[in-house]
């Protein structure tokens, strides 16, 4: 339309503003804001389709078997994405299952228990845990928290569960310290804040009406809790879980620190291993451009973007659908 | 149903461990300060401000990796706040239940909580391979894209709380949509989108993953945005794992130096938005 008159006389025309002089500058503005939300949109499908273009050799060097192959051999050049996504997969569950109760606990206490005037700082110091850098829970974690593991944690649990038949299993191997549990730890406290915050922010949208009732029966705090508030937000509060997985599936540097970096499958807790996102960050120093090693990467980060965009899309989803 | 004396011990129960949970949480917070502190205090001093990294036993400082640092998230913030902030005011001023309006918010989220290795992967791809070699700009532009979700998100969230009878009002005096936007609704909520704009900041400045594919990190002095820069998260990355006693010493200085500025940023912002409420 009138984009082209110039600046004085749109300035000049609002001065004034004797005709709708909204049309003279609109366009552009509300162009710039129509740019910057496809922009948006945009990004996120140049991100897959540069991840997806850069891996593609690798995919066509190893066919589909790259996905579950669980060779990683540089030497031989022979690369699977088998113990990777094994190690992804299995550290983010041992997270999700720690963090899980406590989230419930915390998120209880931050809208039951608490009084009133402790409830924010509470509620504001676990959410700091989540503004720490994950650098420093990676140096935390291989400092303070490995050794730890590895002298109290390990051996007696070595020692008395290794033996068991089936869940012995769980508990193979040398009390090394760094390994898959260790890990998961360190992804449960990282990812706890999250799950906390969108359960409470879930617990509070509950219509006290419902809640009231509930005690004028005769219920208890916890009964109220469990029977009441929790089955109200229960889809929402299925996907604020799936946001603590997603998270926890591609955090790199805390899981770098404490995870052994092994590209080895192993179902003990205590082994070794590596996720998706440890290797691309390990490995890729030593990866030339252009070299088999750098797409099996690339690739490599496609599977976890595939892999993460489900879960977050779902968590966004059920989060959205809640009432 | 279990008898009332039942159900009461349970109710105690849960609660007791519940507030136990909590304490825990906070125990760990306080844990990881501690470590900071304990390990951190002691090898922070002058040097560590005033001289470049250099290698192990040289009595070597941070302060390129600060200012590398420095420089990189000046340099998002430039690129990502306006267009995060357009983007968020898109949502909240044109998007509101519309489709496109949706598949953004949608896609926003995604990019919130995508892993920050990714982004570096990909302007990896994007910038390095293409331009020849790891740069600040590569960085700094990775950076941006970790800012641009955050912003965009609180930006949102913040013009959706401003009276749409404000907008009203200065549409029937006949003000255009830019004009109703910079000094009605951003004035509103200007408190809010500084905030925001500080959470990225916050957020920016602990992020390691995406740099290590794309300033790489310098361990001279260069404030070349198309060399190579140093950064204080990759200085602590290299130095942590280091077998040396001075480099990790430094490499707790900055990890210390680091979780203060962001644990403030956050205090602040947080203060910040609990004024507006």
């Amino acid at each position: 339309m009138d984009a082209t008159l110039s600046g004085t006389q749109a300035a000049q025309g609002l001065a004034t503003a004797r005709k709708p002089t909204g049309r003279v500058s609109d366009p552009i503005f509300v162009g710039l804001l129509w740019g910057c939300g496809i922009f948006v949109l945009v990004l996120l499908g140049l991100i897959i389709a540069m991840l997806f273009e850069g891996g593609l050799p690798a995919l066509r060097e190893f066919g589909i078997s790259f996905l579950w192959s669980t060779t990683w051999n540089p030497v031989t050049e022979r690369f699977g994405a088998g113990v990777m996504v094994f190690g992804t997969v299995f550290s983010a569950v041992i997270a999700v299952i720690v963090a899980l109760p406590l989230s419930f606990g915390i998120a209880f206490f931050l809208t039951e228990i608490a009084p009133g005037p402790l409830r924010r700082p509470i509620g504001v110091a676990v959410q700091l845990l989540a503004a720490v850098p994950s650098i420093i829970f990676g140096m935390w974690g291989f400092f303070v928290v490995v050794p730890l593991i590895a002298t109290y944690v390990q051996p007696p649990l070595i020692e008395w569960l290794g033996p068991i038949p089936l869940i012995g299993a769980l508990f193979q191997g040398p009390p090394l310290g760094a390994g898959m549990l260790t890990a998961g730890l360190i992804l449960a406290l990282m990812i706890l804040p999250f799950v906390t915050a969108m359960f409470v922010e879930v617990l509070e949208s509950v219509p006290p009406m419902l809640k009231e009732s509930a005690y004028g029966v005769g219920a208890t705090t916890y009964e109220v809790y469990r029977n009441v508030s929790v089955p109200y937000g229960r889809t929402a509060m299925v996907g604020a879980v799936m946001l603590g997985l997603g998270r926890a599936l591609g955090e790199t540097m805390a899981v770098t620190f404490v995870i052994g970096n092994a590209t080895r499958m192993s179902a003990s807790l205590f082994a070794p291993g590596a996720t998706i996102a440890s290797t691309i960050a390990n490995e890729f120093p030593e990866a030339s451009i252009g070299s088999l090693k750098l797409q099996a990467l690339l690739q490599l980060g496609f599977i976890l973007f595939v892999i993460s965009f489900i879960v977050l899309a779902l968590s966004r989803m059920l989060v959205r659908t809640k009432g | 149903m279990a008898s009332l004396a039942r159900r009461r011990a349970t109710d105690y129960a849960v609660k007791a461990i519940s507030t136990g949970f909590a304490a825990l949480s906070i125990v760990f917070l306080a844990w990881i300060l501690w470590t900071l502190l304990s390990r951190g205090l002691p090898a922070l001093g002058p040097h560590v401000f005033t001289k470049i990294t250099a290698p192990p036993g040289a009595g070597g400082g941070l302060l390129n990796a600060i200012v590398g640092s420095l420089i990189q998230i000046v340099v998002a913030l430039i690129i990502g706040t306006p267009v995060g902030l357009l983007c968020g005011t898109f949502l909240a001023e044109n998007g509101r239940n519309t489709q496109i309006g949706n598949a953004v918010r949608f896609v926003n989220d995604v990019l919130l909580s995508a892993p920050s290795i990714l982004i570096g992967l990909f302007v990896y791809q994007l910038l390095v391979i293409p331009f020849g070699g790891f740069s600040g700009w590569a960085g700094a532009i990775a950076l941006a894209i970790i800012i641009i979700p955050v912003v965009v998100r609180t930006t949102e969230d913040m013009l959706n709380l401003v009276p749409i009878g404000l907008r009203e009002a200065a549409f029937a005096l006949g003000a255009p949509q830019w004009k109703v936007v910079t000094f009605i609704t951003w004035r509103a909520a200007r408190a809010g989108i500084v905030t925001g704009i500080l959470l990225a900041l916050a957020r920016a400045a602990g992020e390691t993953a995406p740099l290590l594919f794309t300033s790489l990190g310098n361990n001279g002095w260069s404030i070349s945005l198309d060399a190579p820069m140093a950064s204080l998260p990759i200085a602590i990355y290299q130095y942590a794992a280091s077998p040396f006693e001075d480099w990790v010493a430094l490499a707790w200085a900055g990890a210390l130096i680091i979780t203060v500025g962001v644990l403030t940023l956050n205090i602040l912002s947080r203060l910040v938005l609990a004024k507006m409420k």
